[in-house]
């Protein structure tokens, strides 16, 4: 199968024709308008091994996420980054190639810290393997972590193997009432301790926070925390977007700060998450004055959802950054065929 | 290129006279990191003190073509920081100042000379530290950290240097300032963060890093388990993580290993066990208890014939000097040794032990296991005498079969030490010649003239054909496709 992928790729070199590499297209919306004629990822699928003591699972880009997130439930394991799906169909090459990260970011992790290993088809059709399928390992350049969030615009990512880690065995939402700044401040001073806070969310004066771990160390943190038991089905529909903040027109910006940056001073409707690391925005607001905004405070603001992404989606790059990015993208795809202009429009 | 003293001219343009050693006297120490074995002379040492000084430093050298090799303490184990004959040693031993630490934002901001234990002395009135911990932590620096992607014996539980940075400032090979990532938990584009972290200093050159900071644990204790076979000790491992216990640190020693360092630090550990295991749990008290009675169920279950629990922490601090005072303490047992660093998937470690066995008899030399059994990462030590030529000769090649039987098992050469110029053969095992063709393409992406930290690391296709011939694999010639030099 892996050679149906590089004779696609090698045809596309040789014609000139930009390729769409794409699973079940559950994150289309993401970055900038994707173009070229679709390679479909979904052939490809099956996850390859998993060795629970191992903590490792390796599954080709077509796996459903749904598929291999089951796998490990069934032997009390999960992905720790608990990337979103935003759709039944997601595939495990999109959400390393998306590299996104869910409610367990600021405690556990990102995406890319959990990428082992990938087999990669560049974009000359060239079949690589990068990093592998153990913890530690600094053989060669960390190129495996370097595909996670690029977007398919340096290779196909065919298969991947990922670090999992054993479920909590207890977990707890509680709900406290607090303004943006007081939220602020108390989920960072809460960070600093040996509290076993594994995610949290802030909106319309109300903090939720939910603790995992022993049941023990929970019980005596919500004991000690206060506040009232709040619905655990809250991190799931932050994480899908389906909660009642996401809904409406206006544009979705995700705006990624440091935690402590004060409350954003731009109009709209905000919701906090990785203990204020990420603030998402609904707001009509120029795009100009939402990075402006991010910049200022630190960070930096992608246009997630919007019907107008001229703009562009991502933050621009510095020079000097704008031109290492191009040369990387030369070298792993130098027709420059794969995802064009999804990650910036230039390449 | 140029020569010693054209580049001694330039640099006198801009850098103080006693930023720049070129009198061997001067230039000796620097001749060697940790990977003592192989030693260079550098053409010129330059010392500087502010970053404006670093970017002439290479601009300077961009001009002129002439390689430059930075340096921190020069702990490195890989060979990493081996001079360049024909260039300049950078050394940022003077980049010692911690410009911030955060306490509520949980991070610090550091220059790349700072130690990586002196970071978490910072952190400590805070009630944080750093948390990767390599056993040179008193000596190594957080530049060379960043460069080797360091880990330590909590790495299962708080990742490596990657997943405890979180920005980088500094400079390409021309002098252009470069930012990467930063203190919000990402960044636009791609993860050149991520890329950087591990580059063994061959992509840019490090000026400021921003570390995160974990709160200190409340509480942390630790098991010594006896084990009467390694294999049972290994299988004890794979048992706490089947239980879904992530220890905070997991390490194992063999009956050499523990019987060398006991009489070096007297660390309390069994001598008659054949292996030993310690497992940290750390948390709040209520997770400790509960973790530490969980994992000794696991363990008793898995065969272990003696355990003890930390009483307080003075003695769990003694149950982890042993094993930090590994590497020392074969210097007294031993004129020299060799510590090689492959990483295997756990379940093979009986496999690759029994293998290392055997190695010890074909090369007539005596061999000693630590292992960060956590993440399965092993630490074999071949104890040798480097005034015998023969062997170092033997040592290196017992060290070589070591490595490629980590590739063969599905591992890899290096868990946290590096390439270097150690291990620069075993990448040719480890990789195929389109994924080293890449690997130069990236590197050629940062700095397209090579002239960063130049031949480590990655092997030429050259070399590789040339290592291939000399190294027939049972009757295969590795890249038989290569054209034969």
């Amino acid at each position: 199968m892996t050679e149906l992928f590089q004779e696609r790729i090698r045809e596309a070199v040789a014609s000139r024709t930009p390729l769409r590499l794409r699973g079940s297209g559950s994150k289309d919306f993401y970055g900038n308008a994707p173009r070229g004629e679709i390679l479909d990822t979904r052939g490809y699928a099956g996850i390859v091994s998993y060795d629970p003591t191992e903590l490792v699972v390796t599954a080709r880009c077509g796996t459903p996420l749904v598929e291999l997130e089951t796998a490990l439930a069934e032997n009390y394991q999960f992905l720790p980054f608990e990337p979103p799906h935003f759709g039944a169909g997601a595939t495990i090459g999109g959400c390393v190639a998306a590299g996104l990260s869910g409610p367990g970011r600021a405690a556990a992790g990102a995406a890319r810290d959990f990428v082992l290993g990938t087999k990669l088809v560049d974009g000359r059709g060239r079949v690589l393997q990068f990093g592998g399928t153990v913890m530690k390992n600094v053989a060669g350049y960390d190129v495996s972590r370097l595909l996670a969030g690029s977007l398919g615009t340096l290779g196909l990512i065919a298969e991947a193997s990922l670090k999992v880690l054993p479920r909590p065995p207890s977990e707890r939402t509680l709900r406290l009432e607090a303004g943006e700044g007081e939220a602020l401040a108390t989920m960072n001073r809460w960070a600093g301790q040996p509290l076993p806070v594994s995610a949290s969310v802030w909106h319309e004066g109300r903090l939720f926070v939910r603790l995992s771990g022993a049941e023990p160390a929970v019980h005596a943190a919500a004991h000690r925390l206060g506040g009232e038991a709040g619905p655990s089905s809250l991190w799931n529909e932050v994480k899908e977007q389906t909660h009642p903040f996401f809904a409406g027109v206006e544009p979705l910006w995700r705006v990624s700060l440091p935690s402590t940056a004060a409350p954003l001073q731009l109009p709209g409707r905000q919701l906090v998450e990785w203990g204020g690391a990420l603030r998402w925005l609904k707001s009509a607001a120029s795009a100009a004055a939402v990075r402006e905004a991010a910049a200022a405070a630190g960070g930096h603001a992608t246009l997630f959802r919007a019907a107008d992404k001229s703009a562009g989606a991502f933050t621009p790059l510095d020079p000097v950054n704008a031109r290492l990015h191009k040369s990387l993208k030369t070298a792993f795809d130098p027709a420059g065929i794969l995802n064009p202009g999804r990650l910036y429009a230039d390449f | 290129m140029g020569s010693r003293l054209s580049v001694v001219n330039a640099l006198r343009g801009f850098l103080p006279a006693r930023a720049i050693l070129h009198e061997e006297e001067d230039t000796r120490p620097y001749e060697c990191d940790g990977l003592t074995a192989y030693r260079q002379l550098p053409m010129v040492v330059a010392l500087p003190e502010t970053e404006a000084q670093v970017r002439k430093i290479l601009q300077t050298c961009h001009a002129m073509g002439v390689p430059v090799v930075p340096r921190g303490a020069g702990t490195g184990l890989s060979g990493g920081a081996l001079p360049p004959g024909d260039g300049v040693l950078l050394s940022m031993a003077k980049f010692m100042r911690a410009v911030r630490v955060d306490p509520l934002a949980r991070v610090a901001v550091v220059q790349p000379g700072v130690r990586n234990a002196a970071i978490s002395e910072l952190a400590a009135p805070h009630g944080l530290y750093y948390a990767p911990d390599p056993s040179s932590q008193i000596a190594c620096t957080i530049g060379g950290n960043v460069a080797e992607n360091s880990g330590g014996v909590h790495c299962l539980k708080y990742g490596l240097t990657l997943h405890n940075v979180l920005g980088l400032r500094g400079f390409t090979i021309e002098g252009e300032p470069i930012a990467l990532g930063g203190e919000a938990l990402d960044a636009p584009g791609y993860d050149l963060l991520a890329l950087a972290i591990g580059s063994e200093g061959m992509l840019v050159v490090v000026t400021e890093v921003t570390v995160k900071l974990l709160p200190k644990p409340q509480s942390a204790r630790v098991i010594m388990a006896s084990f009467a076979d390694v294999e049972k000790a290994g299988d004890a491992v794979a048992k706490i993580i089947a239980a879904g216990i992530i220890p905070a640190g997991l390490e194992m020693m063999d009956k050499p290993a523990t019987r060398a360092v006991e009489e070096f630090v007297g660390a309390g550990y069994d001598l008659e066990a054949a292996a030993i295991l310690l497992c940290e749990s750390d948390g709040t008290s209520e997770e400790v208890e509960d973790e530490i009675a969980r994992m000794k169920a696991v363990l008793e279950g898995a065969g272990a014939t003696r355990m003890t629990v930390s009483r307080d922490e003075a003695e769990r601090l003694r149950f982890w000097s042993g094993r930090k005072a590994a590497f020392p303490a074969m210097g007294r047992i031993s004129p020299d040794y060799y510590c090689m660093d492959g990483t295997i998937p756990r379940k093979r470690l009986g496999e690759v032990l029994n293998f290392i066995a055997a190695l010890e008899k074909k090369y007539g030399l005596r061999c000693q296991n630590v292992f960060h059994a956590g993440d399965g990462n092993l630490h074999p030590l071949i104890l040798f005498d480097a005034n015998n030529p023969d062997e170092l000769d033997r040592t290196e090649r017992f060290a070589a079969e070591v490595l490629e039987k980590c590739v063969a098992v599905g591992g890899t050469i290096t868990g946290e030490h590096g390439v270097g110029v150690e291990k620069i053969n075993q990448m040719c095992v480890q990789f195929r010649p389109d994924e080293l063709e890449l690997f130069h393409a990236l590197k050629r992406a940062f700095d397209p003239a090579g002239l960063l930290n130049p031949g480590k690391a990655v092997p030429t296709l050259a070399r590789c054909a040339e290592f291939g011939r000399m190294h027939v694999h049972g009757g295969k010639l590795p890249h038989a496709d290569l054209p034969r030099f």
